[in-house]
């Protein structure tokens, strides 16, 4: 037995001329949640309906479950529940009626439970009320729930989901990432396309990125993050900023202007204590400030205070925090803060994928 | 082909007992619960069946289609006969109203049949991929030989659902404004209600299985395309083509290959005794073409990349 749940070797898909999938490696190991991430036409939707037989591959391996695909796909595609793409139903059909109707055409789904399955499955995504409404008469975000209750339809050993919460509000987000966390406590592999770092970041174990059809990263979420420049942040007075910079210049950490704001996700770690992952959003963390940055001990909301400049610089690994504070001071920098930034998952992310709509193509 | 059932290595006995036996978890060899076994598609055709008479779409069809019969009945009626001309079996109705059905069905076959059998087949798949379901249907998984037969079987059942509509709107409409009667045949033999009523189920049999040929058209023109206006309308025209070069003298040598060439003759089922060369002929060549274009549609479908 494979200890993989989904695993490709040089997965390839070429549309005409253009190389939409390109030798991609994935590797999900059972159980754990993985987040797929790209931009939009990075070839996450395609490379997902390789792994399920929807398109055929031009060339590669693809191992789903431990059987080869497509070749075993009926006896894999019991075991996997999806969504694909966003929902599709029959308009004309109420929500319980689509769900039994998908049932009854997986030849393996006993149909003794059926109406029991639909109605747990209608119930796990809080759309029991709604069960016999026509699906026309359906919002997005219900359809979209609707598309999650066929993916648990049976119980399943890997859940496909592309862009699970596209189309939700807030608390039908917080809910599917319930959900998932759910499933995974139960075993089930769930493999989550999204272009929402912030999603992944919560919810994931792993991660993979593609761009242009490549597979760029794939591993943990802390290697993912490993990856990534740390950043040391120093505040000083003012006055001290030309000192500051000539020392920070000599310890090999010039200093240079900020990058783009990162995101809320953004980790800060403690100087000294190490940068841990993981535990965003605990309640004695910084709050992020307007820009988005962590803020430093002394540093007002806004940013450095009146007489006072942020420096900022990359942390190479060989240079360990403590010393760049013990050489600042040793040098008579009044050093007023001093924190340590985790890149985060969208820093890797742009760094991989490219900024703006300059995606790769 | 018509033999071209789903997969058939599952003895209906085992697949009974798997049915019967309940799917407790407990101690289960597979703890999904699920069957070990494919089913055959019963349930899935079942299911196919209730999607497509629970569309109102399907049933605007076929009121369409009962409408017919009955605006001749009441023009014939209303006029009270008529000079003679128009369509065969028409200066009949006014003595039997048994004969309503069978002029009804020779004003439909030509246009309304072929233009309802077309909007259900050329949907079938074209229309799965245009909600989106199609991939959601494979990835159940549904098999696609399966989805393609089971698909296929419904187009069926609704030509035949069609034909009968017509036919019976016409036996009832006639009995209600019309004397009813002994039918005399075209051989000049005369036939009671009931063996009539029989004859009637025999056209109406006959009318549908021309129709399947156009069915498998339909299914093979809809697994070329996601958009079902397209493939419909692509299988009307095609009937309508038929039933031109049908008339072209020029084209003559082609006649026989035409699958809408014994459309009309169902003629042959009114005489004493039957004569059932047309009918044969009819199934045969019907056969030809859902065996080429069922082939045409496995081949496009099973290899296909469902992208919608």
């Amino acid at each position: 037995m494979s200890d993989f749940a989904i695993e490709t070797a040089g997965l390839t898909k070429r549309f005409g001329k253009q190389l939409a999938v390109d030798g991609v490696d994935l590797a999900v190991p059972e159980g754990s949640v993985f987040g797929f991430l790209g931009p939009n036409g990075s070839g996450k939707t395609t490379t997902i309906r390789m792994l399920l037989g929807l398109a055929s591959a031009t060339a590669g391996d693809i191992r789903v479950l431990g059987q080869a695909m497509p070749r075993r796909l009926a006896n894999v595609l019991p075991g996997v529940g999806a969504l694909i793409e966003g929902p599709g139903f029959y308009p004309f059909l109420s929500g319980a009626a689509n769900l039994r109707r998908l049932d009854a055409a997986d030849g393996f789904a006993p149909a003794a439970s059926r109406a029991a399955r639909v109605d747990h499955a209608l119930e796990r995504v809080g759309l029991t009320h709604a069960a016999g409404k026509k699906v026309r008469a359906y919002s997005l975000g219900m359809k979209q729930r609707l598309g999650i209750a066929n993916a648990l339809l049976a119980p399943r050993e890997l859940i496909v989901l592309d862009e699970p919460t596209n189309g939700l509000d807030p608390q039908g987000t917080r809910e599917v990432r319930h959900l998932i966390r759910s499933l995974a406590s139960e075993g089930t592999t769930v493999f989550v396309s999204s272009h929402l770092l912030a999603e992944i970041e919560q919810m994931c174990t792993h991660a993979a990125v593609m761009s242009g059809g490549r597979l760029v990263a794939q591993g943990t979420l802390d290697e993912l993050r490993l990856a990534g420049q740390t950043r040391a942040r120093v505040l000083v007075p003012a006055a001290d900023a030309s000192r500051a910079t000539r020392i920070l210049t000599d310890l090999g950490l010039p200093p240079e202007p900020e990058p783009a704001p990162a995101t809320p996700g953004t980790q800060p770690g403690g100087a000294g204590l190490g940068a841990t992952s993981g535990t965003r959003g605990s309640a004695n963390g910084p709050l992020p400030t307007p820009e988005g940055h962590f803020a430093l001990p002394g540093e007002g909301a806004g940013g450095a205070g009146v007489g006072e400049s942020v420096l900022s610089a990359v942390l190479p690994e060989s240079v360990a925090r403590e010393d760049v504070v013990a050489a600042l001071v040793a040098g008579g920098v009044r050093v007023r803060g001093f924190a340590v930034q985790q890149a985060s998952l969208e820093d890797l992310f742009v760094a991989l994928t490219g900024e703006g709509f300059d995606v790769v193509q | 082909m018509s033999s071209d059932t789903p997969p058939a290595r599952i003895a209906p006995a085992a697949a009974g007992v798997e049915a019967a036996a309940p799917d407790t978890h407990g101690g289960a060899p597979d703890l999904l619960g699920r069957r070990s076994r494919r089913a055959l598609g019963w349930g899935f055709f079942a299911s196919e069946l209730s999607v497509l008479f629970r569309r109102r779409r399907t049933w605007a069809m076929l009121a369409a289609l009962a409408a017919i019969p009955i605006l001749i009945a009441v023009a014939i009626r209303v006029t009270d006969g008529g000079d003679g001309r128009g369509p065969a079996f028409l200066d009949r109705i006014t003595q039997n109203g048994l004969f309503v059905g069978m002029t009804a069905l020779v004003v439909s076959i030509p246009l309304f049949l072929p233009l309802t059998v077309g909007v259900v087949a050329g949907d079938s798949i074209a229309g799965e991929a245009n909600t989106g379901t199609l991939r959601y249907l494979l990835v159940s998984p549904v098999g696609r030989i399966r989805l393609l037969v089971v698909k296929y079987a419904a187009a069926a059942v609704f030509c035949l659902t069609a034909t009968v509509t017509v036919s019976l709107a016409g036996i009832l409409i006639g009995i209600a404004l019309f004397p009813v009667g002994p039918v005399t045949l075209l051989s000049g033999d005369s036939v009671s209600v009931g063996e009539s009523l029989l004859r009637s189920l025999l056209i109406a049999v006959y009318v549908t299985l021309g129709l399947v040929g156009l069915s498998a058209i339909g299914l093979f023109i809809s697994t070329l395309t996601d958009a079902p206006v397209g493939a419909m309308a692509a299988t009307v025209v095609i009937s309508i083509v038929s039933q031109v070069l049908g008339q072209l003298s020029q084209t003559e040598w082609l006649h026989p290959w035409l699958f809408s060439y014994y459309w009309l003759d169902f003629a042959d089922l009114l005489r004493q005794p039957i004569e059932w060369s047309s009918f044969g002929g009819n199934a045969l060549l019907q056969l030809g073409y859902v065996a080429v274009f069922g082939a045409l549609a496995y081949g496009r479908f099973a290899s296909k990349d469902v992208l919608s």
